[in-house]
């Protein structure tokens, strides 16, 4: 069974609160249904700045600018103790202000459909020309922008949504089309948002691999968004679409959704198409999800802590053939939460991690480390929704106990050493198991973990198609290069029948 | 037959938690009307 090498990875940040402000849904329902409420002013009131967001070490960790042992041992509150330095780039991104994203979001735009003002266009264009990421090529597609009263025109007479930058307009996204709610104004922001920070992801991935765009075979895109129309509200194709703005002229590609699940069955799907020898290389891509922002955010006013969700999540993972010099991905023993396997905690649990390692003949012992739900958990636990991290933990141990592999006292420090610190946003798909892959392969590379396993789970229930819930998981390990796995090549059987007919050959001459 | 015996019940379930089918299953004989059950996902 062919192996999978994770080439490379990058990890973004949007830093968008004022999108997060007007266009998450929960602060959005709130104004619609309410109108100005005191939750709707604490909020507006209590925004984190770009530098203060720089400096919260989750997010230093999901750029790669912080390691995950630093932040275990980080003080808490980390809201309280932010970091005395916050780079904007760290070695898997960077953390992009809000200005500069509704630059890319134009700059992602094909529709003309994001209209900017022009100082703002203006300024806009100055601060991304200074971006080593942003090609002339990239940058001819930023618009000169409009004059303020035309984008005013748009918003009070044609549908539009203003887009915010320091409280003032500065833009707008229009609608795609006259009735199709599929086309309107806030479904386009939103998957314009998404789009955006895919592209961005992509580009520090071919930064960070050395590929040049034209490499790219196929993408695979795994967001929450749905891009279609009204005849086919999910018709896709996100993929494609990024593929083009960053140039992948040679790239075909597919959008693959299961919830919060998405980005691990993507992964899989990637890799077996790597695997088989379909795809060359395969990058498997995610942009954030706009509603998600300031979702919690209700619980975070009410006990007077900053509203921690205003950054969108992105990331991108290259997969190709096993070399040796990269870790891999296992294709051999993936989880799969099928349709019987039952929805309580610890039927998930044994299907995403005990069914593939006995497949294999591991233990849990053998896997250095878990990664399931990694949200930061003091975004979680105001809003009552627990450590999340530390509950998939739990749980893992529990199954450990009850398979007799890990004696009950033994649970605390378990989950301790196979568990890692929630450090990325609730933004759904973003949080659910690939945010430890960077990382993980760093690791491996360096020889501190010989196994992880990575593992997503999504709510299909909330499409209220089903009550059941999905999930999947994979195992890294460290590359070993094609013949030196346990596979029987070619050269391996030559060599064997040449031992044998050797070995005869002394037999018979005494 | 327990103390839910003819009572009626709201299940909400967690996703990372106890999803509500489960809760339904595991409480299917206590003699509870299950009005409304469903499981929210705030992460």
């Amino acid at each position: 069974m062919a192996h999978v090498a994770i080439r490379g990875y990058s990890y973004c940040l949007n830093h968008t609160p004022e999108l997060g402000l007007h266009y998450g849904n929960t602060p959005y329902t709130e104004l619609t249904s309410h109108g100005e409420t005191e939750f709707l002013k604490g909020l507006a009131g209590n925004l984190q700045s770009y530098g203060e967001a720089c400096c919260y070490p989750p997010n230093q960790v999901f750029i790669g600018g912080m390691e995950l042992d630093d932040l275990a041992v980080h003080p808490s509150p980390m809201y309280r103790n932010r970091l005395k330095e916050g780079p904007r780039f760290g070695k898997f991104g960077e953390i992009m202000p809000e200005n500069e994203f509704l630059g890319l979001m134009d700059i992602c735009d094909v529709f003309d459909l994001i209209w900017l003002e022009e100082g703002f266009a203006s300024d806009v264009s100055a601060a991304l020309a200074k971006h080593h990421l942003f090609s002339d090529r990239i940058m001819a597609r930023l618009e000169k922008g409009h004059p303020l009263p035309e984008i005013d025109e748009e918003i009070s007479r044609h549908g539009a949504l203003p887009l915010y930058f320091h409280g003032k307009i500065a833009g707008c996204c229009r609608k795609g089309h006259d009735i199709d709610e599929s086309l309107s104004a806030h479904v386009l922001l939103e998957n314009l948002a998404s789009k955006a920070g895919s592209v961005l992801a992509l580009l520090h991935l071919l930064e960070s691999t050395g590929l040049s765009p034209s490499d790219i075979d196929y993408v695979i895109e795994c967001s929450e968004e749905a891009a279609g129309d009204m005849n086919q509200r999910g018709g896709g194709n996100f993929a494609k679409a990024i593929a083009e703005i960053a140039g992948c002229v040679n790239a075909s590609g597919f959008d693959v959704r299961s919830f919060c699940a998405g980005p691990v069955n993507a992964m899989i799907a990637g890799a077996t198409q790597v695997a088989s020898g379909a795809r060359p290389n395969v990058v498997v891509l995610a942009g954030g999800a706009v509603p998600k922002l300031f979702m919690n955010s209700r619980d975070h006013i009410k006990k007077e802590m900053p509203p921690l969700e205003d950054c969108l999540g992105n990331f991108a993972v290259l997969l190709d053939p096993d070399d040796g010099s990269c870790p891999v991905m296992r294709v051999d023993a993936l989880g799969k939460h099928s349709v019987g396997a039952g929805s309580s905690p610890q039927a998930i649990t044994s299907a995403l991690v005990l069914e593939p390692l006995q497949k294999i003949g591991l233990s849990f012992a053998d896997v250095d480390k878990f990664a399931a739900e990694l949200q930061i958990p003091e975004i979680t636990v105001p809003a009552g929704a627990g450590d999340v991290p530390t509950s998939n933990y739990k749980m893992i141990a529990a199954l450990a106990v009850m398979k007799g592999q890990l004696k009950k006292e033994e649970m605390p420090a378990f989950v301790e050493q196979k568990g890692i610190p929630g450090f990325a946003h609730t933004q759904g798909h973003i949080p659910s198991g690939v945010p430890f892959i960077g990382h993980a392969c760093e690791a491996i590379r360096e020889g501190r973990y010989g196994r992880v396993m990575i593992i997503g789970k999504g709510s299909l229930f909330l499409a209220r198609l089903t009550n059941l819930s999905d999930g999947a998981s994979f195992l890294i390990e460290p590359g070993a290069g094609p013949g030196l796995r346990g596979e029987i090549t070619k050269d391996d059987v030559r060599e064997a029948i040449l031992e044998v007919l050797m070995d005869l050959s002394k037999g018979l001459t005494g | 037959m327990g103390k839910l015996a003819g009572k009626k019940v709201l299940l909400l379930g967690e996703r990372d938690g106890v999803a509500a089918p489960a809760m339904e299953e595991s409480l299917k004989n206590c003699g509870a009307d299950f009005v409304f059950s469903v499981t929210e996902c705030f992460v």
